[in-house]
Parts: structure tokens; C-alpha cells; sequence
């Protein structure tokens, strides 16, 4: 299997970039350089992971993350350099065949077939066979003794559409290990994972680690990094920056060297709260059965009001129910003292509410068309002069926002899809900006985009309730609402558990509500309203 | 780096562009060369009139299939639905002629019931598939059951004619001609102009486009979703109302025979145009070239020995799927 020659001489190269164990990586890259067309983005890059290592992979969006991730994984090819497998070199088959050498990429966006179970999921592709027929009780079995190596509570024939997304996130593990993987390369695995499930994943993660396996971790969340990897490497613009252990780097190092300057103040100054500033919006017992109990919180003029909570407490639906995404069961909302109930989303737009969803891909924006399409779908209404478009006024209104947002694009023809996650956000906060809302929610505006780029969206939110827009900011981000909001509501399954200001906001008091341990009981708020 | 990336993007960018745009136009050159080249009678004006004129019905109703493949729906209940305000029409005008004397006005009537027929019919189709949460594909199966069945019905397993005292008032409907130009001919384009307006430069249009691209993307863009895919149903129902007002003159007659597989010749017309029939992406113009090209394609087959009239469907299945592939840029990725 293994040369010992080539072994030797990648040694050598790799002298400066060596792990401490000072073992034959697992998986190598050497002077990796790629090029798209004449376009370079990567540019010599040495890379490694040893078995029972996580080396962590940071960078801005757009640094080239993804693309060295997939060389690793074969899904690209290197415009030159070469990738070495246990010392030996080789080249990787595409299109995630190099899961059958042991290196398997667990992408972002999950690849599971949704409505076959778990078991069919793993074994998707090289199901065991007896005859002309797949062995099922075989299947069953490795499937269960994976499941149960892993600690996970899902059984092998659930339906993965059923499973939450934490679930299935370790479906991708166990079809991972099935394959026997040496190396898993995993995108942003936390990303969609609650506090508590990504407790459970990092628990995996070491015991993964300590059976052998080496991991490479791409993340934005940087004490994460801190707290998982062994060794670190940032990438900006395609250059590899540094490559160290990393307890040498604080989280402050690392986001220095991946933007290259210094992000002291991550948050605006909070402008002072007005507390005799006039409610916009008055929410009183807002009700959804089954999802939302009687929730009552006021919004004020010009005012940042957090909404904090573990991911499933019910803020997304609280507020898709007020701005008429959501129908609700009971309870009242007022707009500027005005009893409102929106049945559909145009309804509050044309009132002036605005809102970001979480769902940049899924429900933001229109990833094959263009940016000007996408600029204008929600105010469409105010780019019509008699009945027709007016195209003009909407390439004024892309110049705009591009200045405005600083949406770095090559060219402004290119399908939205193609966009960096960070300048996508922008692009999606531009689109519901173009209202020129008085209230605007919004929902995780910071998720899986890069520390340059949230700096920028900060920014943003806070010049907007300087001005005096009232602004909802739902995140499960804990520096985030604390740094932005200047009240925070805290919910927990489905209850409002507590309204924090001044000094109460703090991440320990914050996951007390969070986490039900203060605040009111469900016990208790339904005691006190019939229906 | 900023410069070269541009100039990547823009190549790729309006290749892509020439391709999609002028790709059908291109195969119907190649389609009246290949027509020409088998007889030369094909390129003369009275040939050229006839394929636009019988091209009218399925291009008015594929006008209408261009705005619900659009938005991703599909309606197979055309043909059917052609074939009952046919009937009905048919029914309605006999019948008036013992209410009134003038045959236009019992025309005006006959016209207003199919428009109006027209209307309720592809509100239901979209009512049934918004409101009622049930896929595009099922409800107009359904419908187009239903439809064909009461023609069927009304006919009473025969055929409806037309009163021939009226037929001779509607003739001009059909084999009219406006400035020279038949009149199927310059109904069809102004349906087709205002349907590329529609599409391509109202927010109407634009709306179709979102929810065909992303349906949960229009919802959290304010756009409504349920009413706008209604209103493409009742644009579909409207069309083959249109299309009706102009066949019926042609034989006078309706029976359960008629319009059969116009729902599938429609849907090829704007497949070959070069909608993507999953939805997102619609194309007024590769429609009419669509309809053109496959009136053309029985019209090369008349006018020659070489093939057999018989193969037209089978000629017609080739050039749809080669079409596609095309598009799909499949000649690109080869091996």
C-alpha cells in the first residue's frame, strides 16, 4: 500500500506544517493550487490531517474553505500539487467516490434521501446484497450496531423526514462510519444544531478522534474551534495564513488573521434606550395551539428587542404569526395602537413590516435568478408605472443597494446561487429593505456567514434603530443579542419566559430562562387564560 | 482578479443566453430549409398561411400552458376543457335561435358563454389545486375526465352541429381575413404579444416566475401565492375560450373526438420553447415557435412521399425530445 519512498520525501515538504504527532497523515495536501477558468482561488496551499487529530478549517467566506474541502474529498480536481493518502500519493475519484478510500464529506446541506429510513439512508448505493435481493436483516443489524457505537437515540427504521435536523446530522455520521471513514470532512456541522445537541455532537467527535479517525472542521463558530481542534488553519483569499496548534491561537488571534485586521469592537455602540419612546407593536396573549402559549411583549419605537431561546422554542412562529405567515389561535396585535390581523405577508408589508428569514436558501432568495430579481420581488409593487415594471428603476435600485450593502459581486448577471453566503445576506437584507420598513424582524441575520461580514450586518441594524426603526433580532447566537439588543425576550418552548434589560442581559441569566431553570412556569401562564 | 472573474461570468452568462433564446428559432430554420428542400410548394404564401392558421388553436392554448408550467403548475384538462365550451356554445346558440332573429347577436352570445365558461373552468382547476392543497397533475386529470365525459354527454355519444343558418354568419371567425391576414393568425398574436407583455413585464409575470423558481421564496416575498397560481389557471381557461371561438367555425361541429391530446400538443409546443416544465423559467416567444414546429413538422410530412403522414406523432416525439436535450446543453457533457 504504502511507499516508503514517497513517504520520506513528503516528510520532507511537510516539515513546517507537521502535527505533533509527527505521524504519516492520514490525508495530505501538497502546494494545492485551483484555478476556475482564469480565475485562481487557491494558491499553494499544504494541508493535512493525522489520524485522531480534528484540524479546523477558518476563513471569511470566500476564502476558498469549500474549494479545498472538496479537493480533499475529490468533488474538484487541483489545477497542480498533489494529494497523498497514508504517504502515498494519489487522485481522488469524483463525485464522492473517494468515500469508498475511507475519505467521506459530510456537506452542509445534508445529502439524505428524505423519505427512505434510516437504514436504507446508510446503506444507499452499496446496500448488501444475498442474490438478487438486498439483505435486509444484515443491513439492520450493522445499522443498529453503528447507532448504538454512536450513543444516538433513533432507531433504524425511522423515516429520516421525521428525524430533526440534529438527527440527521448523525444519520451523515453513521452512513460516514459505515463506509469505514479514515478522514470525515465535515462543513459547518453545528450550524443548525441547538447548545445541547452540539454538546451530544462534540461528545461524538471525541470519541471519534480517540478511535483514530481524522477530522477536518470547517467553522464560523470560533470557540468552537477553540474548544474541539488540535491544530488550525486560516485561509483568506485563497492564501493559507497560518497553520498552528491550536492552543497557541486565541479566538481573537483567529479572527484577526482571518480578515487580516483587527475586530475589537465587533458591536456598534448601542445607542441609549428610549423608554418613553411610543410602542409601535402590542402583543397581548398571542396564542397558536400547540405551539405558541399566550405571549405578551410590547415593541418601541427605535428600539433593538432581542429574542433569545434554543432553536424549536417558538420565535420564528411567534412572529410568522403576527406578520400573517402563520394563522394564530387567539390573542391581539396592535401596530401604532391599531388592532391588526394579517392573513397574508403582503398585508403587513404594505404596513410597513419587514421580515429576514433564517432560511436564506430555502425561503429568501431565488438562487437561479439574478440580483435584481431577487432585489425587487417583495416591494415589486413600488417598481410598477402603469401596470408594467419599470426596469430602470429597479437597476437604480440594485446600484443602490449594492453601494449601500457593499454586495461584493464579479458580475451582476450572475444567478444569486452563485453568490458567497455573506454577500447573499446582504443581498436578502437589501430585499427587505427596500420597503423602507418601520419594524423589521430579523431572524438569525448572521447565520453561517463570516466575522467581516456580521461586523457589516451589525452595523446595519443598528444605524437603521438609530434612525428609529424598531428592530426584532431573533438569534441563537448569545454575543449577538447581547452586544445588539437593548431588551431581550427569552423563550422557551413555546412560552415567553422572561423580558431582560440593563445588566440583567447576561449569558448566564439569558439561559436560565432559556433553559426553563427561571421564569415563568407553562404551568402557571395557562392557568391564567381560558378559551 | 475582480476583472477576469467578470469577464468569465459574462461569457458564460450570454452563452447560455444565445442558446436558450435562439435555439428554437434556429430549429425552425432548419425545420423550413429541411421543408423547402422537399418541396418547394412549402416556402409559398398560401402554405405558410395554412400552417400559422392551423397553428392558431394549439398556440393560443400553449400561450395559456406558458403562464401555468411557469409558475409550476401543469393543466392536462385543455383539450377536454376546448371540447366542452365547444359543445356548450354549440347547444347555446341553437338554442337561442328561437329567442332571437340576428345571428351575430346570438354569435356575441355564443362567444360570451365560452369566455365565461372558460373563466369558471380554470378557476376551479385552480381553486381545487390552491385551496384545496391537491397536486396540479391530479386535479386536471380529474377535470379533464369530467370535461370530456359531459361533451360526451351533451352530444349524447354523437356529434353537435351547428345550426346552419349561424354558420354561415361565423364562417369569417375562422376562414376570415383581417388586412390580408387569416384571422386565427392575428388572434394568435395578439394573444401572444400580450402574453409576452404579461409575463415578461408585469409583476403578475414576475410573480409566476418566483413561485415556479421558489415557492416558499415567493410566500416570505409577500407574493400571493395561491391567488396568483389561481389567476394562471384562469389565464390557461381563458385561452382555450379563445381558441374555442375560433374552431368551432372551422367544422361546426363538436363531439367527444374533439380537441383530444391538445393538452399534449400544447405542453410540447412550450417544452420545445424552451420553458423548463418544472417551473421558474417562461418563454412566450420559443412557444409560438413551438406551436409553429409542430404543425410544420405534419404539414413537411403532407407535402412529401419520404415519410409516412402516419409517423407524424412519431416525428413530432423525436423533435420534442431532441429539443430538450439540446437545451439541456446535453450535446456539452458528452462521455
Amino acid at each position: 500500500m504504502m511507499s516508503g519512498q514517497a513517504a520520506t520525501a513528503a516528510d520532507q515538504t511537510r516539515a513546517t506544517v507537521k502535527s505533533e504527532a509527527g505521524s504519516i497523515p492520514l490525508l495530505s495536501a501538497r502546494h494545492i493550487s485551483k484555478s476556475f477558468g482564469e480565475i485562481q482561488v487557491l494558491f499553494g496551499i499544504d494541508f493535512d490531517v493525522c489520524a485522531g487529530e480534528v484540524h479546523a478549517l477558518i476563513g471569511e467566506n470566500g476564502a476558498g474553505k469549500s474549494t479545498l474541502m472538496k479537493i480533499l474529498s475529490g468533488y474538484h480536481q487541483p489545477s497542480s500539487g498533489k494529494l497523498l493518502q497514508n504517504g502515498t500519493e494519489i487522485v481522488l475519484p469524483p463525485d464522492g467516490q473517494a468515500e469508498d478510500l475511507g475519505i467521506v464529506l459530510i456537506h452542509q446541506e445534508f445529502n439524505l434521501a428524505e423519505q427512505l429510513s434510516v437504514e436504507e439512508n446508510i446503506f444507499l448505493g452499496r446496500e448488501i446484497r444475498k442474490g438478487w435481493f438486498v439483505d435486509r436483516a444484515e443491513m439492520r443489524r450493522q445499522t443498529e450496531d453503528i447507532l448504538a457505537h454512536l450513543r444516538v437515540d433513533i432507531s433504524a427504521d425511522m423515516i429520516v423526514q421525521d428525524l430533526s435536523v440534529s438527527q440527521k446530522q448523525f444519520v451523515e455520521i453513521a452512513r460516514a462510519l459505515s463506509r469505514q471513514a479514515r478522514v470525515l470532512i465535515m462543513d459547518e456541522p453545528t450550524a443548525v444544531l441547538t447548545p445541547d445537541e452540539t454538546a451530544a455532537f462534540f461528545e461524538q467527535i471525541r470519541a471519534l478522534r480517540a478511535a483514530g479517525t481524522g477530522i477536518v472542521l470547517i467553522s464560523h463558530k470560533l470557540d468552537e474551534v477553540k474548544e474541539l481542534a488540535d491544530r488550525v488553519t486560516v485561509l483568506r483569499d485563497g492564501h493559507q495564513i497560518i497553520t498552528t496548534p491550536a492552543r497557541d491561537l486565541s479566538e481573537d488571534d483567529m479572527a484577526r488573521h482571518m480578515v487580516g485586521r483587527d475586530l475589537s469592537d465587533m458591536f456598534p455602540p448601542k445607542n441609549e434606550p428610549d423608554y418613553d419612546a411610543p410602542k409601535v407593536l402590542e402583543v397581548q396573549n398571542l396564542h397558536v395551539e400547540g405551539e405558541l402559549d399566550h405571549i405578551s411583549f410590547d415593541l418601541r419605537k427605535g428600539e433593538i428587542l432581542g429574542f433569545a431561546g434554543l432553536i424549536g422554542s417558538g420565535r420564528s412562529a411567534l412572529f410568522e404569526s403576527i406578520i400573517g405567515l402563520k394563522q394564530r389561535d387567539g390573542g391581539t396585535v396592535r401596530l401604532n395602537g391599531e388592532a391588526i390581523s394579517f392573513t397574508s405577508l403582503d398585508q403587513a408589508r404594505d404596513r410597513g413590516i419587514s421580515y429576514l428569514t433564517k432560511d436564506r436558501k430555502g425561503q429568501g432568495l431565488l438562487l437561479n435568478a439574478g440580483l435584481r430579481i431577487n432585489l425587487t420581488l417583495f416591494a415589486l409593487k413600488q417598481f410598477e408605472r402603469r401596470g408594467l415594471i419599470d426596469e430602470t428603476a429597479e437597476e437604480e435600485a440594485l446600484e443602490r443597494a449594492v453601494r449601500r450593502f457593499d454586495i461584493r459581486v464579479r458580475d451582476r448577471s450572475v444567478d444569486v446561487g452563485a453568490l458567497s453566503g455573506g454577500n447573499q445576506q446582504k443581498l436578502l437584507l437589501g430585499k427587505v429593505l427596500e420597503i423602507d420598513p418601520d419594524i423589521l424582524i430579523v431572524d438569525e441575520p448572521t447565520r453561517g456567514i463570516d466575522v467581516g461580514t456580521k461586523q457589516q450586518i451589525y452595523n446595519f441594524i443598528a444605524a437603521l434603530a438609530a434612525e428609529g426603526k424598531s428592530i426584532v433580532l431573533i438569534s441563537s447566537e448569545m454575543p449577538e443579542i447581547i452586544g445588539m439588543s437593548h431588551r431581550v425576550a427569552v423563550m422557551r418552548s413555546g412560552h415567553l419566559t422572561g423580558i431582560l434589560s440593563g445588566d440583567d442581559i447576561e449569558e448566564h441569566e439569558i439561559m436560565r430562562y432559556a433553559t426553563g431553570l427561571k421564569g415563568t412556569s407553562p404551568a402557571s401562564a395557562k392557568g391564567g387564560n381560558s378559551h | 482578479m475582480q476583472t477576469l472573474l467578470r469577464k468569465k461570468a459574462s461569457q458564460a452568462g450570454t452563452k447560455a443566453l444565445d442558446f436558450k433564446t435562439w435555439g428554437p428559432f434556429l430549429a425552425l430554420i432548419a425545420l423550413m430549409v429541411l421543408g423547402t428542400a422537399l418541396n418547394t410548394s412549402f416556402l409559398s404564401e398560401g402554405n405558410i398561411a395554412n400552417i400559422l392558421t392551423r397553428c392558431a388553436f394549439i398556440g393560443i392554448i400553449a400561450i395559456g400552458a406558458t403562464f401555468v408550467i411557469t409558475a409550476g403548475g401543469i393543466d392536462l384538462s385543455v383539450g377536454a376543457m376546448a371540447a366542452v365550451i365547444s359543445g356548450v356554445m354549440i347547444i347555446l346558440m341553437n338554442a337561442l335561435m328561437t329567442v332571437f332573429d340576428s345571428a351575430s347577436l346570438i354569435i356575441a352570445c355564443g362567444i360570451a358563454a365560452s369566455l365565461v365558461l372558460g373563466l369558471l373552468a380554470g378557476a376551479v382547476n385552480g381553486l381545487v389545486t390552491t385551496r384545496g392543497k391537491i397536486e396540479a397533475f391530479i386535479v386536471t386529470l380529474g377535470t379533464m375526465g369530467i370535461f370530456r365525459s359531459l361533451v360526451t354527454y351533451f352530444a349524447d355519444g354523437g356529434t353537435l352541429s351547428l345550426d346552419f343558418s349561424i354558420r354561415g354568419a361565423y364562417r369569417p371567425f375562422y376562414y376570415g381575413e383581417v388586412l390580408g391576414i387569416p384571422v386565427p393568425v392575428l388572434v394568435f398574436a395578439v394573444v401572444a404579444l400580450a402574453g409576452w407583455v404579461i409575463l415578461n413585464r408585469t409583476a403578475f409575470g414576475r410573480h409566476c416566475r418566483a413561485i415556479g423558481s421558489n415557492e416558499a421564496v415567493a410566500r416570505y416575498s409577500a407574493v400571493q401565492v395561491n391567488r396568483v397560481k389561481t389567476l394562471t389557471y384562469i389565464v390557461q381557461g381563458l385561452c382555450v375560450s379563445l381558441a374555442t371561438i375560433i374552431y368551432v367555425p372551422r367544422l361546426g361541429s363538436a363531439s367527444s373526438s374533439t380537441g383530444v391530446l391538445w393538452e399534449l400538443e400544447a405542453i410540447a409546443a412550450v417544452i420545445i420553447g424552451g420553458t423548463v416544465l418544472k417551473g421558474g423559467s417562461g418563454r412566450i416567444g420559443g412557444t409560438v415557435i413551438g406551436a409553429i414546429m409542430l404543425t410544420m413538422i405534419g404539414n413537411i410530412l403532407n407535402l412529401t412521399d419520404l415519410i409516412s403522414n402516419y409517423l407524424n406523432g412519431a416525428v413530432q416525439g423525436v423533435i420534442i425530445i431532441v429539443a430538450v436535450w439540446l437545451q439541456r446543453g446535453g450535446w456539452k457533457n458528452k462521455g
